[in-house]
């Protein structure tokens, strides 16, 4: 009987195939580096030019008035963690809730332009959301606050949170959504309970990330909160942010203000840095 | 559990549209002129069809011929799907449940899916008590007992009795599908749909599902879609047949299969197409 040979034939173009192999790997190699290069490099240097500056003091202290050194921005970093509070409050709840609506109730008119509408607000330049914000708060209220700053970092975060909201809830299978329904829970307690908390992982690392690049935003800030050198944490008052500070020192002709600039970046994305890995930790997964 | 002889609970053929009101208790389901349609093109068309209680009665017929859509019509499950259209009756204990709400009918109206979906973020204790508690019941001396007797009732319990606390992920297939086979009768359903539950299984996980499903009857009705014809003999006591979204025949699985009515209901389970 005559059998069946599985014959190889050794394809000619074997060495053109390896060399294209290699190559495609090598660019995906070089193109990693580069993402994270120039992340090594802002972290090196920044350590670098504000470890000087980086003590108790810089924590604990007031700025010191222009001609005496030292001092620190102990009242730029709380700022900071207030208007990211603020933004938080506003951001996160309204994104999560426009993420749920546009991904489990979509299909009407509403739904659609939710979601269009967030696609430009997410391009809208934050400057834009600054003034925006100095439009409704401040002039009404006839000053600077923290308030008016808190909201423009919340108007900037909808987008993101509500975004990466619908991307993850779009991934929990149908049959998950049908499984808690046919068990007779009602509609919004399957996408509380079930499909929130199944995605929930994911939610709260775009979260994070909104929070992060609301975090570090400099433009919204410059006619909200404005700035302060004075300690302060009454939300109705104009109040320091990090941003702001390392902004106005850094363009000073002063030396030291420049290295205390450098420690406040420092500080910047360290917070930035640890948050991640916490909730990265926090958020692992379980199962 | 012994095998009983099922021909008395199973009432004539020529009964499709019995009106006698005696018979009413024992009709589980019956659906009057249902159709639904997807986008404006039908699905399923003009079934009419009463279900027995306390039998199992198995949905058989080729690939799109609208199964599991009127699996689906029979919990309301229709209403999440924006641009599907439901007409007709569908009664329960003489009651058009399309006029009711959603989520409780579907507390008498279980139903168990042709993939196991275990709630992920989930334990095994949880899952199988995930109806309760999401419907608020959280004593949890209750919940222990509803959890062990249910895992027992869908012979889980000796598997799983030492790790209720772990992933209800880390069950194989087939456990996960008896899981969700407890979770589902812990809402104490009168009714159970099940949408090809053991096509994602092994054979023994198989067979474990249907001797379940054969001792369900005692206490619910049981509507299986089915794509083994093997299967629908084994388990059911009645079998209906559908083709193109409409209902062929509709008769005691016996004869559905050494004696149908229509050819085309012989050249199904023949296996001439399908
Ligand atoms: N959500 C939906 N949107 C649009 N059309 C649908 C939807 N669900 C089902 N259909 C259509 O309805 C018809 C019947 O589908 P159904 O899923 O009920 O078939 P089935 O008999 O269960 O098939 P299978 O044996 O492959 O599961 C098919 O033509 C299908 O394309
Ligand atoms: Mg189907």
């Amino acid at each position: 009987m005559k059998q069946n040979t599985l014959k190889l034939s050794k394809p000619v173009n074997l060495t053109r195939r390896k060399v294209t192999n290699s190559v495609m790997i090598s660019l995906c190699v070089i193109a990693g580096v580069i993402t994270i290069l120039p992340l090594l490099y802002i972290f090196f240097y920044t350590t670098k030019s504000g470890i000087s500056s980086l003590n108790p003091d810089f924590f604990t202290q007031l700025p010191k008035p222009v001609g005496e050194t030292g001092g620190g921005m102990a009242n730029a970093i709380t700022g900071s963690l207030i208007l990211i509070g603020i933004g938080g409050l506003i951001g996160i709840p309204v994104g999560v809730l426009s993420g749920i609506y546009i991904s489990e109730y979509s299909g009407n008119i509403t739904s659609t332009v939710v979601k269009f509408i967030t696609d430009i607000l997410s391009g809208v330049p934050s400057i834009v959301i600054g003034i925006f914000a100095y439009g409704i708060i401040v002039l009404p209220m006839q000053r600077f606050s923290a308030l008016a700053g808190g909201f423009a970092l919340g108007i900037l975060m909808i987008p993101t949170v509500t975004k990466v909201t619908e991307e993850m809830l779009r991934l929990i299978p149908q049959s998950l959504r049908e499984a808690s329904l046919a068990l007779g829970v009602s509609r919004w307690k399957t996408t509380l309970r079930i499909v929130l908390t199944t995605a929930s992982s994911g939610i709260v690392t775009g979260i994070l990330l909104a929070t992060a690049r609301a975090a570090g935003e400099t433009a919204p800030l410059l006619f909200t909160s404005f700035g302060n050198s004075f300690w302060q944490t009454n939300i109705d008052e104009p109040m320091a942010a990090l941003p702001l500070q390392i902004f106005a020192y850094a363009i000073s002709p002063y030396e030291d203000w420049h290295r205390q600039a450098w420690a406040g970046a420092f500080v910047l994305i360290f917070l930035v840095f640890t948050v991640n890995l916490l909730v990265r930790y926090v958020t692992r997964k379980k199962y | 559990m012994e095998i009983q002889e099922t021909e008395d609970i199973v009432t004539e053929d020529t009964d499709e549209t019995d009106k006698i009101s005696g018979r009413e208790s024992k009709t589980a389901i019956q659906t009057k002129k249902l159709s639904v349609y997807f986008n404006d093109r039908p699905a399923i068309e003009d079934i009419s069809l009463k279900i027995k209680r306390n039998t199992v009665t198995a949905i058989i017929g080729p690939s799109g011929c609208g199964k599991s859509t009127f699996l689906r019509s029979l919990n309301l499950m229709h209403d999440m799907t924006p641009k599907a259209r439901v007409y007709g009756e569908i009664l329960i204990q003489n009651e058009d449940i399309t006029e009711f709400n959603a989520v409780d009918v579907r507390k008498k109206v279980g139903m168990v899916f042709q993939k196991p979906n275990p709630f992920p973020t989930m334990t095994i204790y949880e899952n199988a008590v995930s109806g309760l508690k999401l419907n608020g019941k959280t004593k949890k001396s209750e919940l222990d007992e509803i959890a062990e007797k249910n895992l027992k009732y869908a012979g889980l319990w000796e598997e799983v009795k030492d790790r209720l606390k772990t992933p209800a992920m880390s069950l194989s297939g087939g456990q996960q599908q008896r899981l969700c086979i407890a979770r589902t009768i812990a809402v104490r359903p009168d009714i159970i749909l099940m949408d090809e539950p053991t096509s994602a299984l092994d054979p023994i996980s198989t067979s474990k599902i249907e001797e379940l499903i054969y001792n369900f009857k005692n206490h619910y009705t049981i509507v299986i879609v089915t794509h083994n014809m093997q299967q629908a003999a084994r388990i059911s006591d009645l079998t209906a047949f559908f083709y193109l979204g409409k209902l062929i025949e509709y008769s005691k699985t016996r004869r559905m299969f050494t004696n149908p009515k229509e050819k085309l209901t012989e050249a199904y389970v023949t296996g001439k197409f399908g």
